[in-house]
């Protein structure tokens, strides 16, 4: 294997693996927040415990994200250093900017926050969250306008940089607000947000329907699910514009780039869209497709009749994206958006007959759907990504010539070979299968746990983990009718005592 | 005015703070098992409990500002030592994840291993960066391009290794000098001995480092010609030194704390010093070297990341005072500590 393939799979590997973390800290930041503003406004110490509890699960998913993070601001060197010489000017400075503006902020509150809730008084721990939750969205926009640039390219030029006599090009700043705001950022930015948002909702709703399930903690499992519940909702929807509103940016910057997504291989009239399928790269066609004739021609065009740009009008010098796994990805976050569309609605209707916790089946659905909700962030990512290439960075079309770009199987680094790359995958692979193995295991643990409501003993001491969850078996209303069992006991209650 | 040559010293300030801040983390971490039980051992994971992250932020926005200002040694630095980086990355992982998930059960077979990983990855991490040091003051094989040429095995003899362990030294003692100031009782005795072990182990190292580059690495000196008042840095990096047997024989550790940031301090000043003008030396072919001239990001780019500095350093030194004096004094364990 060669040095661009191997390359790109560790990237793929290990931005794969840090990007479970960021959306889910965005997520719950903006959760903490509202938690502990509630607070400070009501007085209601069921909003203290449970900002307490979630801190807790925020500060591993951070600690997570912080250090394979590193791995990423690194990879770029070691990996990619063409790419880095090419775009160091525009990019470098993104991500410096992402240093000094939000990694200090985040890093230097995080501790008040995890640390300081009987060190300093609640309005500056209030005041602490909101940093951290505004730092996690301050480096969410510094790394996506890099990104974007990276797709829609603007507030540049290209200009001759000389070296020992050895003349190359690379990409410098003319521009920087244009830069900032180039045709995708914006757009892009957003559609990040709201899934941050959706994934912060979603894994609050589904450790509260486990807690409603299992009869435990049952007034703070109610209240986090509802507030989760109206987050998702909110964002869902959302999602559905903001979706719209990429895909239009796309039809409009990147024509190859739908037509991947849409598995749109021949120009012709009534172009379809569709629901799903399989992409058949070599035959040049949708097998299996279920398909809406003409909708994309309507969505793209604004006429069912008009022809959607295929992917036989790119010129023999472009290249093409690879097409099976930019169209399933893209397929599957679509699914997933609509799912969670679908979900929540339905939970709202439960919730106003009344019976929404005893639908101990919905419940079981939302206890799993934040893997749904894991997937599409993942999905919409891969899809943005392969859906770019053969490009790293894009060309820009002036009259009908290719100008700039940098190709993915140009941009690597000269100085390292393939043997090494190889190392570092199978090194990765084992690091990060070694942290996601604790990362689910301490969840779990946490989780066991529980909040500290009031409703369960528990043994604080920390030096003899038993079982000490009593479980709270007054509620017989609690979750449908059945009471809790000896067989439902979670498998892992004997150490759910959480330690010190 | 010389932006070049101003984010050369901003680089070197961001570098120096992340020396001075990281290193008595690494210095904690390498001395973890002075602590014999697990309650001192929590101490002192403690004692940089609510700061390490912060600390390691500065590495993160070097990284960052080196992309920036100078992408092309960025680049050819990165890539070169490959597996230089991502031994530092896996000890980076290992060491966050073990502070991380060290408390999280109570097992002492789960304790114990933790606390293996956390004082090896420190150390493993502190002898990279000082064998790094001391490979970029020997000089590395580029081609006229700029790019690394041969093996990174080939780099490693006795100077960088020589660096590597004046580091492990410097940090060990910068570290317990940190600790000697976040404990009290039969701990703190304990870590008052390393201070002084410490001290000695870098006292000695450094007068070898500085005779062995002295006398085989010519061009390390060769801008004290040009500038003389440099010989200044060296007699406060003697000063400093010198000040901290000083004040740990008065009992007087805070003042022993700043002599040695101080000594890290200058000690970063002098290998910049050594370095200029450039980043990245060229060994043998000198000429081929990464400049902060030829290596650099546009001038807009530089006067744009000016302001971007000069607006952030501020609300970043802001941060990191409110931090540290919210968990100033000795360590308290409560619930929330690691």
């Amino acid at each position: 294997m060669d040095v661009v393939l191997l390359s790109r799979l560790q990237f793929a590997l290990t931005i794969m693996f840090h990007y479970l973390f960021p959306p889910l800290t965005i997520g719950l930041g903006v959760i903490l927040v509202f938690l502990e503003g509630r607070f400070l406004w009501t007085k209601d110490p069921i909003y203290e415990t449970a900002a307490r509890f979630w801190t807790k699960i925020f500060g591993l998913n951070f600690a997570l994200g912080v250090v394979t993070g590193i791995v990423m601001e690194f990879e770029f060197g070691t990996n990619w250093a063409v790419y880095s010489r090419y775009v160091g000017d525009v990019f470098g400075s993104a991500l410096a900017a992402e240093g000094i503006f939000a990694f200090f902020l985040e890093s230097g509150f995080l501790s008040l926050l995890i640390f300081g809730w009987d060190r300093v008084g609640p309005k500056m721990h209030f005041f602490a969250t909101l940093m951290v939750a505004v730092g996690g969205i301050f480096s969410s926009i510094w790394i996506t306008v890099a990104n974007s640039w990276q797709q829609t390219p603007a507030g540049h030029v290209l200009r001759e940089h000389t070296i020992n006599g050895n003349v190359f090009v690379r990409a410098e700043i003319v521009d920087f607000w244009a830069m900032v705001f180039n045709p995708s950022s914006v757009g892009r930015l957003i559609h990040v947000w709201i899934g941050a948002f959706i994934l912060g909702a979603y894994f609050v709703m589904s450790i509260s329907a486990w807690y409603l399930l299992r009869g435990r903690h049952h007034e703070f499992a109610k209240r986090s699910f509802v507030g989760g519940l109206l987050l998702a909702t909110v964002a869902a929807l959302a999602q559905l514009a903001s979706g719209h509103n990429q895909a239009e940016g796309v039809v409009r910057n990147q024509p190859a780039k739908l037509a991947a997504l849409e598995g749109v291989f021949h120009t012709e009239p009534e172009t379809p869209m569709y629901i799903c399928g399989w992409p058949d790269e070599e035959a040049e066609v949708v097998r299996y497709g279920v398909k809406i004739p003409g909708m994309l021609s309507f969505l793209a065009k604004g006429k069912f009749d008009a022809a959607v740009d295929g992917l036989d009008k790119l010129g023999p010098t472009w290249g093409r994206a690879p097409v099976w796994i930019t169209f399933q990805a893209y397929h599957l976050m679509i699914a997933c958006g609509m799912t969670f569309i679908g979900s929540t609605l339905l939970a709202w209707f439960f919730y106003w007959r009344g019976t929404l916790f005893k639908q101990r089946w919905l419940l079981w659905f939302f206890v799993f759907a934040v893997l749904l909700a894991f997937a599409a962030n993942e999905a919409g990512w891969v899809c943005a990504e392969t859906g770019r290439q053969p490009w790293i960075v894009y060309p820009t079309v002036v009259d009908g010539q290719l100008v700039g770009g940098l190709r993915t199987s140009e941009a690597f680094s000269e100085a390292v070979e393939a043997e090494q790359v190889l190392g570092s995958i199978i090194f990765f692979g084992v690091v990060y299968l070694l942290l996601f193995c604790l990362w689910i295991m301490l969840l779990h643990n946490k989780i066991s746990h529980g909040p500290d409501d009031g409703t369960e003993k528990k043994d604080d001491s920390g030096e003899a983990p038993t079982g000490t969850s009593t479980r709270r078996s007054s509620s017989p209303d609690s979750v449908g009718s059945k009471p809790p069992s000896a067989e439902e006991a979670p498998p892992s209650d004997s150490t759910s005592g959480e330690a010190q | 005015m010389d932006w070049h040559l101003l984010w050369f010293v901003l680089l070197g300030v961001l570098l120096a703070g992340y020396a001075i801040l990281d290193g008595f983390d690494l210095g904690v971490g390498i001395l973890h098992f002075v602590g014999r039980d697990d309650q001192e051992r929590r101490i002192i994971l403690n004692s940089i409990g609510p700061i390490w992250d912060g600390n390691e932020v500065w590495l993160v926005t070097f990284g960052g500002a080196l992309f920036a200002a100078f992408p092309e040694a960025y680049a050819t630095i990165f890539s070169g030592y490959y597996a230089a980086f991502m031994a530092v990355l896996g000890a980076l992982i290992f060491r966050a994840v073990s502070i991380e998930f060290r408390s999280k059960l109570a097992a002492p077979v789960w304790r114990k291993t933790w606390d293996i990983v956390f004082s090896l990855s420190s150390l493993l991490a502190t002898i990279v960066f000082g064998v790094a040091v001391g490979s970029a003051m020997k000089g590395i094989p580029l081609d006229s391009r700029g790019i690394f040429i041969g093996t990174l095995v080939a780099q490693l003899d006795w100077y960088p290794l020589l660096v590597g362990a004046l580091t492990v030294a410097m940090f060990i003692m910068h570290g317990a000098i940190f600790l000697s100031l976040k404990t009290s009782g039969e701990l703190n005795t304990r870590v008052l001995r390393w201070t002084w072990r410490g001290f000695l182990a870098f006292l000695l190292l450094y007068l070898v480092t500085t005779i062995a580059t002295v006398t085989t690495i010519p061009r390390s000196t060769a801008n004290f010609q040009h500038a003389p008042w440099a010989a200044g840095i060296v007699l406060l990096n003697l000063l400093a030194i010198a000040n901290i047997p000083r004040s740990l024989r008065r009992n007087r550790l805070g003042e022993a704390f700043i002599s040695s940031a101080a000594t890290i301090a200058l000690l970063v000043c002098l290998f910049g010093f050594a370095l200029f003008p450039n980043l990245v030396t060229s060994r043998p072919d000198e000429p081929n070297s990464l400049t902060i001239y030829n290596a650099s990001s546009s001038l807009n780019t530089l006067k744009l990341m000016s302001l971007i500095a000069l607006i952030g350093m501020p609300f970043v030194l802001g941060y990191t005072a409110v931090t540290y004096w919210t968990f100033r004094g000795n360590v308290k364990i409560d619930k929330h500590s690691y």
